[in-house]
């Protein structure tokens, strides 16, 4: 067995803080539709708009503005979705403006929609990013006109950490009278965000990402921006998300952001110094490294690394023999031939893509687990660069040696 | 509530991970009677399948490996080393990837693919010596035979897409692109799908 359990996959997801969980135990009591007018509703209904509250408040947003959901994914299917509709009732001068803008390092929610659009007569159109993962500017202007409706970048890449300048981005976009959506699913309670700073119409949130728990997300959509719902049917969330309220979740939501506005400020310094610590240790150990992502303007948790001559999956699994969580964007992984867009998009090759690892800390992290990492990684990828075929006479990564 | 779950894989694939039998060590091929390669880094699978045969008896003594891959690519290779020893030449050349998958004790649907390089790669080395020692005669090239004209799609390329997943004929040309011209290989694309089908699992 493992000496240590170390997780470093909290992209993926996070566990429950302590207080969310208390909060959630406490609210399983409370079992009332927030729609019915009698007492057990009433009290689900408060502490739903509770929770409303300190999810408008963390992001300076206004409590109306705040429509609960199901998931991230659920939040950037629905603000996608509102340019496929054949009519300009819902969206005045969506038939005009029928083309989206959105980046090949969106997460795959954003893409496959984007996809299944474009199949349904919606222009696509889709940003380059440069070698650390950001949007091309020059090349969005060029794409803004009279025909973009809506311009979906996200906030943080999930996968290489990558912060996007959305302010600058949101002013172009308005600019050219089109509607501003980022899926900030990777941003927001790891870095300050500010709707009104931001100047976004729509930003997509998700609980489970920041110590909340699963199946609970939320979409901030500016007051007076042309809304339709994705599902329909109910008078639930002013008739912008039909379905009885998940009450439990959206209280495990409003806690988690509660607990995130108290320990994020402290937070990104220390993840900062251990990323530091993390970068430099793998660097002074292991010859044959790529840093994917922007070295500076991203997550301070997020740390992707390629190794050469050595396939992820690999890696995953001899590190989660030692206890230890991480991601990799190797097709083997993902159950397809591919492997990870975002990092073909920055222009890695495909044999780094597939040696990729990323590391995710989160606020529970230490540096008795980095230093642990530190410890077991070398002789992983050593032995792995033993078996492989890249470093023998004549292979692709004979010379190195 | 349950514990972590099992792996994806088997014990058998697991062991063979976690231990690998016969990697070669170092660099040197030399003392090797046969050295074949297949697939690339890119792709991010590559194998390299090394043999010593006894040549009085055209036997297997021994075979060592490299592996560039995930861990069904690695065990597979691994599992495959130990299979050949002993055999002939004749019979080796003839393990399937159904065979090596069966060995490792069954694979998940999307990693066949992964299993199916370390016998090509075997294959490619018996090949190797055959050339070595002269007998080029009994080098057995893989003939390949076109099926879809339009799309230049051959029999392997419809075996490829069945490891990779493909279980329809809609999948089969998701993935291959074949009949999507003049249609005319429709049949005997479908009779191919349906052979490998069975073949690779049993179905």
């Amino acid at each position: 067995m493992a000496d240590m359990k170390v997780y470093f996959d909290n992209n993926a997801t996070t566990p429950l803080h302590p207080e969310v969980k208390k909060e959630m135990i406490a609210a399983m009591e409370m079992f009332g539709n927030p729609s019915s007018m009698h007492a057990y509703g009433r009290e689900a209904r408060a502490n739903v708009e509770h929770a409303r509250r300190k999810v408008a408040d963390f992001i300076g947003a206004t409590e109306k503005e705040i429509v609960f959901v199901g998931s991230g994914s659920e939040a950037n299917n629905t603000v996608l979705s509102l340019f496929v509709c054949g009519s300009s009732q819902c969206i005045p001068g969506s038939k005009m403006r029928s083309s989206i803008i959105t980046t090949k390092i969106e997460h795959p929610c954003v893409l496959e929609t984007s996809e299944c659009l474009g199949h349904r007569g919606v222009r696509v159109k889709y940003l380059d990013v440069d070698r650390y993962g950001k949007v091309d500017l020059d090349q969005l202007a060029g794409m803004l006109g009279d025909d973009v409706g809506l311009v979906s970048i996200m906030m943080a890449n999930n996968e290489i950490g990558t912060l996007q300048d959305i302010e600058t981005i949101a002013k172009m976009v308005h600019e050219s009278g089109a509607l501003m959506h980022t899926d900030a699913v990777q941003a927001v309670g790891k870095i300050p965000v500010d709707v009104r700073l931001l100047g976004v119409d729509f930003l997509t949130i998700s609980a489970h990402k920041i110590y909340g728990p699963k199946g609970i997300g939320a979409l901030f959509v500016k007051r007076g921006v042309p809304y339709c719902p994705l599902i329909r049917g109910g008078h639930q969330e002013l008739g912008r998300r039909a379905g009885t309220e998940n009450t439990l979740g959206i209280l495990g939501l409003g806690k988690a952001v509660e607990m995130r506005a108290q320990e994020m400020p402290e937070e990104e310094d220390r993840l900062l110094e251990l990323k530091h610590i993390l970068r430099n240790g793998i660097e002074e150990s292991i010859d044959d490294i790529h840093f994917n992502g922007h070295p500076t303007d991203a997550l301070a948790s997020t740390l992707n690394v390629s190794f050469a001559g050595v396939e992820g999956e690999a890696i995953l699994l001899y590190l989660d023999i030692e206890g230890i969580a991480v991601s990799t964007g190797s097709a083997c992984a993902s159950g397809s031939l591919d492997p990870s867009h975002v990092l073909l998009a920055t222009g890695v090759d495909a044999e780094l893509a597939h040696g990729s690892i990323r590391f995710s800390m989160g606020r529970e992290s230490s540096r008795q687990e980095v230093d642990y990492l530190l410890n077991v990684l070398p002789k992983i990828i050593k032995r792995i660069r033993n078996m492989s075929t890249a470093y023998i006479k004549g292979g692709l990564h004979a010379a190195s040696r | 509530m349950l514990q972590a779950g099992e792996w994806a894989y088997s014990e058998t694939l697991k062991d063979h991970f976690m231990n690998p039998k016969n990697i070669l060590q170092g660099e040197n091929t030399d003392d090797f009677d046969g050295v074949g390669m297949e697939g690339n880094l890119q792709c991010g699978d590559q194998m390299m399948v090394v043999i010593k045969v006894d040549k009085e008896k055209e036997v297997i003594t021994d075979c060592q490996w490299k592996t560039y891959g995930c861990a069904s690519a690695i065990a597979s290779t691994s599992i495959l080393s130990e299979m050949v020893k002993g055999r002939t030449l004749d019979q080796a050349f003839h393990i399937s990837p159904k065979e090596v998958a069966q060995a490792l004790g069954g694979l998940p649907d999307h990693k066949i693919h992964c299993s199916v390089l370390g016998d090509k790669a075997l294959r490619a080395a018996i090949n190797n010596y055959y050339t070595r020692n002269g007998q080029e005669d009994k080098v057995k090239q893989e003939q390949a035979k076109v099926i879809c004209q339009c799309m230049s799609i051959t029999d392997h390329d419809i075996e490829d897409a069945v490891l990779e997943g493909a279980r329809t004929y809609f999948e089969l040309q998701e993935r291959t692109k074949l009949g999507t011209v003049c249609g005319q290989c429709k049949d005997e694309a479908e009779v191919l799908l349906e052979k490998f089908k069975h073949i690779h699992f049993g179905v």
